[in-house]
């Protein structure tokens, strides 16, 4: 089914390019207990993104694992969305890009819950609890920074400003998709507007939305990201490690 | 720079149900709710089912000097990334 | 009678096992009990008899200046090493070279933070603040093991780390799960059980590599013609010059010297080389029947202690990247304490 491969494959390049940018953290959160919890976070992402990889290989039928799916294509081929392959900026904005990612990925993986592919299913299952943690945690910081000192509020605000366009992207309809990611954005606002008013930030107002990773289209930033993350694995081609 | 202390909390982790809260260790963190987070990443990681408790330091008192409570209790509840998980070659010792 | 378990044949398990030991130790330690100090005891004869007796001295016992500022430094200087530890191998997560290394590499850097906070916390049952150690850390009047000032230069060094360096470490480590100070054996027991897994994934990514591609094998020999010498400087300086030593095996902080120790690593690692496919870079390595013990070249001590003095490859650049985390971080940190502030007010004002 060519719509579940195209969807599996999305949700599997989200967590990857997520895991990829959070993993940039390690040796260099704001504190020690930091450095563990986005470690934590890092790993939910790159442990979701390994078996979504690992399944959409399995239904492309095409031979391919989940490290040719990570490795061997281009920015071209990705399909993830914009948001994640953003660079990570100051603590804020990679905790704002937690928050939309967050708030996006706990509604998409309940529904996926409950699909009618088992596989999909499972995984959606195990990665709900794992989002929701995510999600507590970027909102118990977007709190802290919001609601802080007037420069970790200034700092916040424009970091959510910064990263709220791309949140559009994520909820652009996909109707023959297992979810639709259109039906998942009033649970967001929901959840978003929550958080930003108890951190007493503005909820940016509706303005640019881009648009393009579903479709391979993406920003300046990925193909950097990819030329860092699959440069070993391509020097030593067919190699085990 | 900020020079106030970040308060220091002792945790207690409840590793399985049927067992009491027994002392892990400590950390530091700026209030309770970030203590319990950062209790689960250091001292849990991801196991369900455990229950936390975090007590600020500062509010113990403490029998002294003969005291019989670990600070340290050795927690045998830490069962991910088992060294098991990797084959050790055929004839490797020591490892 | 501790001296024992590490003659001859090594306990099942190998190095886990000896951890087990030592668990096993303080818990019969522990029975064993002891009645409080009178008041009016000699406190000193009271902390000897402690000692002597194998048993753990307490955060709150009384203990000679000179023990507790040995032990500060000492943990200390362990917890530093495992903050700066986590910069040469996490070079390399974000270009691992499949998926399950990633994860495996993510998994064991983020570990060495844990143990970097199980020694801070250890540290700070002697009466001194993290932050007071971070900032000796940072102000370069502490160290931190100078085998992190050497560079990652290619995946393998990620398996030579994990192999030879977490190897020798936990040679170092094991003997300090039977440490006369209770909080810091506690914190070793528990280490010792995660770096277990350190070692073993090192050792399984150089055996994938040693018997892959001729380019992989070689990148494996190039790795580990880096490593070995750096590794056996790990245990310091011959026991001839080591200025602490005496001291310290006398107080049961230290239980083997220098030369015991790296002796102790060299042994094991001939054999394991010999699995891997892979040559130890050192012409003289050769089995002494006498000593039933391996004979082998010293490392150049005079490097380990231009090193030290910070004059090693990445000594600066480490600094600088704990330096920039820290500074970078402020902001977060005053802003997390002026919301504990604020919302601790408010919840009392509520109560």
């Amino acid at each position: 089914m060519k719509g579940s491969f195209a969807f599996t494959l999305a949700l599997g390049d989200d967590a990857l390019i997520a895991a990829q940018r959070l993993a940039e953290w390690t040796t260099r959160a704001p504190e020690m207990e930091e450095d563990i919890a986005l470690a934590n976070i890092a790993l939910d992402q790159l442990g979701a993104a390994r078996l979504l990889l690992s399944y959409a290989g399995e239904l492309e039928g095409a031979g391919r694992d989940e490290d040719a799916l990570a490795y061997l294509r281009d920015d071209r081929e990705f399909r993830n969305c914009l948001l994640v392959e953003l660079p990570n900026g100051d603590f804020a904005v990679t905790m704002a890009k937690l928050l939309v990612l967050a708030a996006y990925q706990v509604p998409l993986y309940t529904a996926l819950a409950d699909s009618s592919d088992e596989r999909l299913a499972a995984i959606g299952g195990k990665a709900r609890k794992e989002s929701a943690y995510h999600l507590d945690h970027a909102s118990l910081w977007v709190r802290r920074l919001g609601d802080g000192t007037e420069e970790s509020h200034r700092r916040m605000q424009a970091g959510i400003d910064q990263i709220w366009p791309y949140a559009d992207e994520l909820f652009v309809a996909w109707p023959d998709a297992p979810v639709d990611p259109a039906t998942l954005r009033a649970a967001f606002d929901e959840t978003v507007t929550t958080v930003l008013t108890e951190a007493t930030l503005t909820v940016p107002e509706a303005g640019w939305s881009p648009t393009g990773g579903r479709d391979g289209l993406h920003t300046e930033h990925l193909s950097y990201l990819l030329a860092e993350m699959q440069v070993l694995h391509r020097a030593h081609p067919g190699a085990r490690w | 720079m900020s020079q106030q202390h970040t308060p220091l909390w002792e945790v207690f982790v409840r590793a399985r149900r049927g067992l009491a809260h027994t002392h892990v260790g400590s950390l530091h963190a700026p209030d309770a709710e970030l203590a319990l987070r950062n209790a689960r990443d250091l001292y849990t990681r991801r196991q369900e089912g455990v229950s936390i408790w975090v007590v600020p330091a500062s509010d113990i008192t403490a029998s002294s000097p003969d005291e019989k409570d670990a600070f340290f209790d050795p927690a045998a509840d830490k069962v991910y990334r088992h060294p098991t998980f990797y084959e050790v070659p055929e004839g490797a010792a020591h490892l | 009678m501790y001296g024992n378990d590490f003659s001859g044949e090594d306990p099942p398990g190998g190095l886990l096992g000896e951890v087990e030991a030592a668990e096993a130790a303080l818990r019969a330690a522990a029975e064993r009990g002891r009645a409080a100090a009178e008041p009016g005891a000699d406190l000193a004869a009271y902390f000897a008899g402690i000692v002597d007796a194998d048993q753990k001295v307490e955060p709150r016992d009384w203990m000679p200046e000179a023990y507790r500022r040995t032990l500060i430094r000492q943990i200390a200087q362990h917890a530093h090493s495992e903050i700066i530890g986590m910069q040469p191998e996490g070079n390399w997560i974000s270009r691992a070279p499949s998926l399950k290394r990633k994860a495996i590499l993510l998994a064991k850097v983020q570990d060495e933070a844990g143990h970097g906070l199980y020694l801070y916390a250890a540290a700070e049952t002697l009466g001194i603040s993290r932050d007071e150690l971070v900032d000796l850390l940072l102000s370069g009047r502490q160290k931190y093991s100078s085998i992190f000032n050497y560079p990652t230069l290619s995946w393998a060094d990620v398996g030579a780390i994990g192999w030879l360096v977490d190897g020798a470490a936990i040679v170092n480590q094991v003997p300090l799960c039977r440490c006369s100070y209770g909080p810091y054996a506690r914190a070793m027991i528990r280490v010792c059980k995660e770096e277990s897994f350190h070692q073993r994934q090192g050792y399984e990514i150089l055996h994938t590599l040693a018997h892959g591609t001729p380019a992989q094998k070689e990148m494996a020999q190039d790795s580990v013609n880096r490593w070995w010498y750096p590794s056996l400087a790990m245990f310091g300086p011959p026991d001839g010059d080591s200025t602490h030593s005496a001291q310290s095996m006398a107080w049961k902080i230290k239980r083997f010297s220098n030369d015991e120790l790296r002796q102790r690593f060299v042994d094991m690692c001939v054999g394991q080389a010999e699995v891997l496919g892979l040559t130890l870079p050192d012409p003289d390595l050769r089995w002494n029947e006498e000593r039933q013990s391996y004979d082998f070249t010293q490392p150049d001590y005079d490097e380990l202690m231009r090193v030290i003095k910070g004059n090693g490859p990445c000594n600066r650049q480490r600094m600088e990247h704990r330096r920039r985390a820290h500074r970078e971080g402020a902001w977060v940190r005053e802003a997390a304490a002026a919301y504990a502030a604020k919302h601790t007010e408010k919840e009392k004002v509520a109560a």
